[in-house]
């Protein structure tokens, strides 16, 4: 295992653009540190050091839905999120997440889950609970409000 | 909030819960920068500017934590210890040592070094008597070569039964340097 330092110098920037697209800037601080801690709890135990990247992401992305659970407001179910490490999104300007962080929620949210968290469209229809056909309708008004906007 | 501060916050939150188990920073000295590493227990590592300070934190994650993490607070005392002996003003250091990456017979002779006095040498030769093995000459040696903890623990200290200086890990004009500032050699002149 690398040391810790190394995820930190290499994916901070990242996990924090993640977190301001998901839950804005303000939240984004609180959630980033819950993050590095969780993943600084778990390191020693981790078995698979393949994609450290990924599974940094997946853990910002559950400390997102636990801070909207803890706001109460707009809840984001989530049947189960998985353990393993998954592939992370492509390193992204900070302008792009700037722009996903100004989508309506429920765009906003298939738009991270889908392309930070590389969800497929089922699992993001469960973590928004709604049905996969309008998960794929919220992602793909996202997309398209987002080529306007970066056009 | 910018990320600098996020991991300020974040750092100090780990060191109280107890995940800090390796904190690093480096620290200038007059022959370039030192890393300096440290457990909850004490200085762990100190590496020289010759050293790959990349591979000694494989190492420390490697053989103590892979919590290994930049924070300078925790090594205050230790980096305001060297300053003051770089400058002539302090003989002896007072820091907790952690000696997790050594052990055996080699644990043995650098405990042995530990104990040499400013401004003192001694010979491989005596370091292996002192550890309890007259004839495991090389092996002192090779035991000064591994000292995790150079400068804090003086194997510069150590030098050949033939008078010759012998080696040292942070490159041979750093050990002439150190044994000047101690008064045992006459400062030589560059190159």
């Amino acid at each position: 295992m690398p040391p810790f330092q190394r995820l930190i110098d290499e994916h901070a920037r990242d996990v924090m653009a993640v977190l301001r697209a998901a839950v804005g800037r303000e939240g984004a601080d609180d959630c980033f540190q819950e993050t590095f801690l969780a993943a600084l709890r778990a390191y020693p135990g981790l078995r698979d050091d393949g994609n450290l990247r990924g599974w940094l992401i997946t853990i910002a992305h559950r400390k997102a839905i636990d801070h909207h659970r803890a706001r109460g407001r707009r809840p984001v179910p989530v049947a189960e999120v998985a353990e393993e490490a998954v592939p992370g999104p492509e390193p992204a300007d900070d302008g792009v997440w700037a722009a996903v962080g100004a989508l309506p929620p429920k765009q906003r949210a298939a738009v991270t889950l889908r392309y930070a968290s590389d969800l497929p469209h089922s699992e993001i229809a469960a973590a928004l609970g709604c049905s996969p056909e309008a998960a794929r309708r919220s992602l793909h008004e996202g997309i398209k409000r987002l080529r306007k906007e970066l056009a | 909030m910018s990320i600098e501060r996020s991991l300020n916050r974040m750092r100090e939150r780990a060191a109280a819960e107890g995940l800090l188990d390796v904190a690093y920073t480096t620290a200038d000295s007059p022959y370039g920068p030192l890393l300096l590493a440290t457990t909850p227990k004490g200085l762990v590592r100190v590496g020289l500017p010759n050293q790959d300070y990349d591979e000694l934190l494989e190492e420390l994650a490697r053989k103590v934590s892979p919590r290994v993490l930049e924070a300078a607070a925790p090594l205050d005392e230790a980096r305001r210890e060297l300053d003051r002996y770089f400058a002539g003003e302090r003989e002896r250091f007072e820091l907790p040592l952690d000696w997790s990456l050594t052990g055996g017979f080699q644990l043995k002779v650098q405990r042995q070094i530990n104990r040499i006095p400013y401004g003192q040498t001694r010979t491989y030769t005596e370091m292996a008597r002192r550890a309890g093995n007259e004839r495991a000459v090389r092996a002192a040696g090779t035991a000064c070569g591994r000292n995790p903890l150079p400068v804090v623990v003086p194997c510069h200290r150590v030098l050949r039964s033939s008078g010759g200086l012998g080696g040292y890990g942070g490159g041979l004009p750093m050990k002439e340097g150190l044994l000047a500032l101690e008064g045992i050699l006459d400062e030589r002149s560059p190159g």
